[in-house]
């Protein structure tokens, strides 16, 4: 609670120190750190894959070292070219990443306004946006990124709005319902009755107080996103050759997994830590901005 | 009387919903920019004869403006024409009729399972918090959460089929009522790879739920009055965490169907998954719009009866609503 009222007196000084204990909340809180620890080695993982520093050039076949196991030179073996694993898994990772959050962008950014709109603006706005929700529901989020994809195309983009679109509705839906309360608490009353304009209630007084939430579901929305990357890719409706990404070698992997393993554990491994880490920093993220839902 | 107004109030709803599910399907596959139906169907005309294209063209309303290309589809819907596959040159009622029992089995199969491990792992942890049968719940959640259903299911292929020479689904898959052995050997495994990521999420939901109501007064009343250890846990603890666990179920099943498109390639299973992406890679744009339709239909459906059921779970709905 004295979150909430200590928002309206907030200055510059004191917002430092609230950024800092935040980050410090989160750290303190079990989930908040290993999802900190691993998200942060997926991103700087993930950015050596698209700065294209890798051991070897991810595309490089190499005759005289094909179908190697595990070993120093080559961590995660190599594949049938004789190209190395774990280089095409950084570059994977970095493809994967790149349409994971440009997906969330698009995911966040409409969706957050169009939840903090409904929740906020009258009765028929609010209807209209729900309604519309209500009905992108009823298509599943995988068939909407299929639908979309048929009519897009296959590029970095496309497959960022389509997994993104699909997102809107759980936006909209999470913000909402903190908005709707908020709307009538009396800090925000006080503000209307001060003839604060309506942008400045929005974003002043209303945005901080659900950015909690917003950050939370951001961070799941990433975790599905580079599931649903993965997924598109591995049915072959992601980015075209020679982009690379982290679904398209786990499905390479199935013609050469029975003889040399680490062609399909490697790049399902680095899917499933990406997962785990944004998994774990959502539910830190939760601990830290809801009390009440702190984990057992 | 009420519950006769209620009923109609829910399919009127139901109606409005999948109308404007078909609005947004419209929308996607015919308004965004990049295809047109015209455009895909000028590539595979020559396969079609001149009464097919003319009849594409009046199911379509191609050439026509854009609104009453939407409601000759609709028009032709409402009527059960699902149109006629570019691609494979057949109707799509046919093709949907031939692919959706698998699916329906499939699902059904995963969603069976899934409530079996999710229930079953979820109560037990939640019985002994903080102990070993806790903490093996906690690895279950996290490893079904974790490991993405392709990756399973493609290491399970390969696994098999190298190590057992056991890969049922290279057989051509039957029906359940020609040969229900064969059938659930192919349906078997597919089902316990989609069911393990329904399982943890409900497995999660379970525990929590259980949790919180076991802290409640009349709980501890319960207990002491002296009921016995099984009435309290299924009849005090699990029924009042119910309402929680069908509605994750309901929410897992919207991830169920999207999980069933890629297990189906990957078992080779012929599903309305493997219908729909294979209608994607033609670019067949009729069968996609109408399979598309098809699945969400039965997923609004089936969220009805979640729906309902909360009325039959939690008698406080029952006076709300009535």
């Amino acid at each position: 609670m004295s979150d909430i009222t200590s928002d309206v007196t907030a200055g510059p000084s004191e917002e430092v120190v609230r950024h800092r204990s935040w980050f410090a909340a989160l750290w303190r809180s079990g989930n908040g750190r290993t999802g900190i620890v691993i998200v942060a080695v997926t991103l700087f993982a993930g950015l050596l894959g698209i700065a294209g520093i890798t051991p070897y050039a991810p595309d490089a076949q190499n005759p005289g070292a094909v179908l190697k196991g595990i070993s120093l030179s080559h961590l995660m073996g190599t594949d049938q070219f004789g190209r190395d694993v774990f280089s095409g898994a950084l570059q994977g990772l970095g493809v994967s990443l790149e349409i994971a959050f440009l997906s969330v962008l698009i995911a966040g950014v409409i969706g957050s306004v169009g939840g903090i709109v409904a929740g906020f603006l009258g009765k028929w706005t609010s209807a209209v946006i729900m309604r519309l929700t209500d009905m992108m529901f009823a298509i599943p989020t995988v068939l909407f990124a299929l639908a979309v994809v048929t009519a897009l195309g296959y590029g970095i983009v496309d497959s960022s709005i389509a997994i993104g679109v699909g997102w809107v509705p759980i936006y909209v839906r999470v913000v909402r319902s903190p908005v709707l309360a908020l709307r009538e608490s009396d800090f925000v009353r006080a503000g209307r009755v001060l003839g604060f304009s309506r942008m400045r209630l929005l974003w002043r007084h209303i945005l901080p107080n659900v950015a909690g939430v917003i950050a939370v579901q951001t961070s799941l929305a990433l975790a599905w996103a580079i599931l649903a990357e993965a997924g598109l890719s591995f049915l072959g409706l992601g980015p075209p050759p020679p982009t690379l990404s982290l679904g398209d070698m786990v499905n390479n992997a199935s013609s050469t997994a029975a003889v040399a393993w680490w062609t399909l554990v490697g790049p399902s491994l680095v899917i499933i830590i990406a997962v785990i880490g944004f998994n774990f920093l959502g539910d830190g993220l939760r601990d830290v901005s809801d009390p009440r839902t702190r984990t057992r | 009387m009420n519950v006769v107004t209620a009923i109609v109030r829910r399919i009127l709803s139901i109606l409005v919903t999948l109308l404007g599910v078909s609005v947004i399907i419209f929308v996607i596959l015919r308004l965004l920019p990049g295809n047109a139906v015209s455009a895909s169907m000028g590539v595979s005309e020559g396969l079609l004869s001149k009464a097919q294209v003319a009849a594409l063209d009046q199911y379509y309303g191609i050439g026509r403006p854009v609104l009453e290309q939407y409601f000759s589809w609709l028009h032709a819907l409402l009527n059960g024409n699902l149109g006629v596959s570019l691609s494979q040159q057949k109707s799509v009622s046919y093709l949907v009729g031939l692919d959706l029992p698998v699916t329906l089995e499939l699902a059904f199969f995963s969603m069976v399972l899934g409530i079996l491990i999710g229930v079953g792992f979820g109560m037990w942890s939640a019985l002994h918090p903080g102990r070993w049968q806790d903490n093996i719940g906690q690895v279950v959640a996290v490893v079904g959460l974790a490991i993405p259903a392709f990756v399973l299911g493609q290491s399970l292929v390969v696994y098999m089929s190298t190590k057992f020479h056991y890969f049922p689904s290279s057989l051509t898959f039957v029906g359940f009522f020609s040969n229900p052995w064969l059938n659930f050997q192919q349906i078997i495994f597919p089902s316990i790879v989609l069911s393990l990521g329904i399982g943890a999420a409900i497995l999660r939901t379970t525990r929590g739920a259980v949790l919180e109501v076991s802290g409640l007064n009349f709980a501890r009343t319960a207990l002491g009055k002296g009921v016995s250890r099984r009435a309290f846990v299924w009849r005090h603890l699990f029924l009042n965490s119910l309402t929680a666990v069908v509605t994750m179920s309901g929410i897992q099943l919207g991830y169920l169907l999207g999980g069933t498109v890629i297990i189906e390639r990957i078992f080779v299973l012929p599903g309305m998954g493997n219908l729909l992406i294979t209608a994607i890679k033609n670019q067949d744009y009729p069968l996609v719009q109408s399979a598309t339709l098809v699945f969400a239909a039965g997923f609004v459906v089936v969220n009805m009866f979640v729906d309902l059921a909360y009325s039959l779970i939690d008698p406080r709905t029952r006076k709300r609503s009535a």
